[in-house]
């Protein structure tokens, strides 16, 4: 069950982020691609037993970032302004392609070496309450300061955005 | 955990984050190297709660909720820096926007 569920999960992810980089034709396809990927990394969460952080990865990500995305894309009307025609040169693709590959294969080989097996870990592990309990106490100051974080961000997305400064 | 090893996972992880850097390298439309940007912070968090779920501990939890804030808050400045790139110039080509290329 859970073999299958990270097979299809897994399958999805990587599908979802190869549509999100291949599709050169219209950005709210990579936008829709995007979404595929998080939802398929919700799931891979949810199998970790991080139940909490699978859920605000549905919201946060999928509900909120991607509608960002397509929100801006629609509002700048984007459609057919693809960059088809300005795209780097296929020297500079294969070069690039060929470096991440073979890096990609040393990452592989440092992270296979000395695996242990899973540990047994109790009921509550990555619940929201255990993950409340922890950010609200040992990680307290983290919490205020990710909060003054977003208040900076607010201000700031306000004033890029704004038409006309005076 | 049947018979996946946490390998795996970080596997999976390692191949979404090299997608991601492929399409930064290789694409030119801003807001598609603004997603591939997203899908490397993903990667990143999928290996931390699975390093997490290998210790057992749910430190690695937070810190991928954490860089969830972060990427939330850097989305939002990161879209308005390309509203107004193409209220000013008009292309979401970023080879258009090389003034400060030396």
């Amino acid at each position: 069950m859970r073999t299958g569920l990270f097979w299809i999960f897994s399958v999805a992810a990587l599908a979802g982020s190869v549509g999100v980089v291949a599709n050169v034709r219209n950005p709210i396809n990579s936008a829709l691609n995007l979404v595929v990927t998080m939802l398929a990394l919700a799931g891979l969460y949810v199998l970790l037993e991080a139940q909490f952080v699978g859920l605000i990865q549905v919201m946060v990500y999928a509900g909120a970032i991607v509608v960002l995305f397509l929100f801006v894309i629609m509002l700048l009307n984007l459609r057919g302004s693809g960059t088809t025609g300005a795209e780097v040169q296929p020297l500079v693709k294969i070069a690039g392609t060929a470096v991440v590959a073979i890096s990609s294969f040393f990452l592989i080989r440092v992270l296979s070496t000395g695996r242990a097996p899973w540990p047994d870990v109790d009921a509550s592990y990555g619940t929201t309450r255990e993950i409340g309990e922890a950010l609200y106490t040992d990680y307290a100051l983290a919490v205020q300061v990710a909060g003054v974080l977003l208040l900076a961000g607010i201000l700031a997305a306000v004033v890029l955005a704004k038409k006309k400064l005076d | 955990m049947g018979d996946i090893s946490p390998f795996q996972f970080q596997v999976v992880a390692a191949l979404i984050f090299m997608i991601g850097v492929v399409g930064v390298l290789t694409r030119r439309n801003i807001i598609v190297m603004f997603m591939c940007i997203e899908l490397m912070l993903n990667a990143a968090n999928l290996s931390l709660v699975a390093f997490s779920r290998e210790v057992g501990d749910d430190q690695g939890q937070i810190f991928a909720f954490m860089v969830m804030v972060v990427a939330a808050v850097e989305v939002a400045v990161g879209l308005a820096i390309i509203i107004s790139l193409v209220r000013n110039r008009d292309t979401v080509n970023i080879e258009d926007a090389s003034q400060m290329k030396w």
